[in-house]
């Protein structure tokens, strides 16, 4: 608990108070409507529980454990995306060395090696993996199986690392949030926007956004969520960031607008399999995937953003 | 049950290493490695006697279908295994049975023994035993024909119910002839429990329908 601020701090009180407050209106509404089934309700409720209560654990434990916690996050990540394509016999081999990626890129952050961990993925593994599947010699759907297989790792381990390498960047600079700061307020905007936005899509939703990937989004949803994580992004940002005034509302947009980019894009691979959910791991949110979608969009634009203007 | 059945196979198996083994390898493999997704978890049967019927794709397939019950339950779970893969070499069958806890099972039906004897006598001592129809693990994620060497085991255990379970993912993880194991969220479906139909061809149809319908909930593409 020593490595977090008092703001940090109390940023934890103020999401598991909301969480209480969440739970709380749901048994009123569950002893009012005895009738109705509410199991999905509660299941989502309490994952939401567990999932804070091990991500609090993780960011206040130590550096260390954060990036090992991170680094399981996307494993457990890519395993889902890697269950879910398909994918051929013969690429087997080549899944195991897109695995081996995530100790690699984590282990780079946490030796703060910084152009290493932005190139790692990028480059190098973009060059290794078509030469492993050489190597194997299988050419039929080779493109495919190498766009699918890169994707993935592009996205639950290069992009995601950047909540990692939040942690590890100079704490001098942000001395009233340091990295579980910005690790913490990330995403807490982001799975905000996500409630703000399907929130005001029920009460106010008309106009579909993308009718065609997600027909349940609407233009209504989109602008109310948006409204909402501006505001409180300009609220929230001068304890836990070094942002300013007009950088703070940037950040504001980008997440809002990002987060549904990140949210969308996880829906149309979800529509272009058939599946509802990427899998059922979380009880009540569906799989991993589900619940990272947006973040696997905003961890790594709100890093350059921030290190554009302070790092 | 038949009593006229002589069974002579004595189990060999290290409690301690076997509950070590479970508790500290196999369960964290499959919960954290690979990643079970139990589908119908509440028609697990946790008490023999009990005949799990799955089909077979991989050496995950014993392991992960032992790691969904309790170390409890496991202590009392013994799997079918073939003698003549099983008990090849010294080292192969001390695993298999003293820490996997098989019961032999002669492929060869050439000698006069009765094959399903040491396996009538464990349903009798109220054990759960697991078996694959399939014979051998054969081509990963291909369901093949079952042998019906399971209908006679129901005839001659009537009130012995047949747990029939669907598993998907394991031969994609590891796969016949491969030792390197890649991570893979794999599905385990159970089926309703069923007995003794009467009849050969009506219990084989059965096992059949409900292995197909439990291996169509999962909507798989198949692994090419």
């Amino acid at each position: 608990m020593n490595n977090l601020t008092l703001n940090v701090k109390i940023l934890m009180l103020v999401i598991i108070g909301l969480l209480s407050l969440s739970t709380l209106i749901f048994f009123l509404i569950k002893r009012n409507n005895p009738s109705q089934n509410f199991t999905e309700l509660w299941l989502r409720i309490r994952s939401w529980w567990v999932m804070i209560a091990i991500l609090f654990l993780a960011i206040s434990s130590s550096v260390k454990i954060a990036i090992i916690f991170f680094a399981f996050i996307s494993f457990l990540a890519l395993k889902e995306y890697l269950s879910l394509i398909p994918t051929r016999r013969s690429d087997r081999r080549v899944l195991f060395w897109a695995y081996l990626a995530i100790p690699i890129q984590y282990y780079l952050v946490s030796i703060h090696w910084y152009i290493m961990f932005l190139v790692f993925i990028p480059v190098y593994m973009f060059l290794l993996l078509p030469f492993r599947m050489v190597l194997i010699g299988d050419t039929r759907g080779f493109l495919h199986s190498l766009g699918t297989i890169y994707w993935g790792l592009m996205i639950t381990v290069f992009a995601l690392s950047h909540l990692a390498y939040l942690l590890v960047l100079d704490p001098l600079k942000n001395p009233h949030g340091g990295g579980a700061g910005l690790v913490l307020y990330l995403i807490f905007l982001t799975q905000f926007n996500d409630i703000a936005q399907y929130i005001s899509g029920k009460l106010l939703g008309k106009h579909k956004i993308i009718p065609l990937v997600s027909p349940n989004k609407t233009v209504e949803g989109f602008i109310g969520g948006m409204i909402a994580t501006v505001t409180l992004t300009i609220l929230v940002s001068p304890y836990l960031t070094p942002l300013n005034f007009g950088q703070s509302i940037l950040v504001g947009f980008i997440i809002a607008g990002f987060g549904f980019v990140g949210d969308v894009t996880i829906s149309a691979i979800k529509r272009d399999f058939g599946v509802k959910d990427t899998s059922n791991f979380i009880p009540g949110h569906g799989g991993i995937l589900d619940r990272l979608d947006s973040l696997t969009y905003t961890a790594p634009i709100f890093f350059h953003v921030l290190s554009y203007f302070y790092y | 049950m038949n009593d006229s059945v002589k069974a002579n196979y004595s189990y060999k198996i290290n409690k301690v290493l076997r509950y070590t083994f479970f508790a500290l390898i196999v369960k964290p493999l499959m919960y954290i490695i690979i990643g079970l997704n139990i589908r119908n978890s509440h028609l697990r049967l946790n008490s023999g006697p009990a005949i799990i019927v799955a089909n077979h794709n991989s050496h995950l397939d014993t392991l992960a279908l032992m790691s969904i019950f309790p170390l409890t339950v496991i202590k009392n779970i013994h799997p079918v295994a073939a003698s003549d893969y099983f008990l090849s070499n010294k080292p192969l069958a001390w695993f298999s049975q003293s820490i996997i806890g098989i019961i032999p099972l002669n492929r060869n039906l050439t000698t006069f023994n009765d094959p399903f004897a040491d396996i009538v006598e464990a349903l009798r001592q109220n054990k759960i035993i697991i078996l694959f129809p399939e014979g051998s693990r054969g081509i990963p994620e291909k369901l093949d024909k079952f042998k019906t060497g399971i209908a006679h085991l129901a005839k001659r255990c009537p009130e012995v119910p047949v747990l029939p379970v669907f598993l998907h993912g394991f031969g994609k993880a590891l796969p016949k002839g491969e030792a390197l194991l890649v991570p893979f969220f794999c599905d385990i479906f159970l089926g309703e429990k069923f007995f003794w139909t009467g009849n050969k061809n009506s219990f084989m149809d059965k096992l059949e329908d409900s292995m197909l319908n439990l291996a169509r909930a999962g909507n798989f593409t198949a692994w090419e």
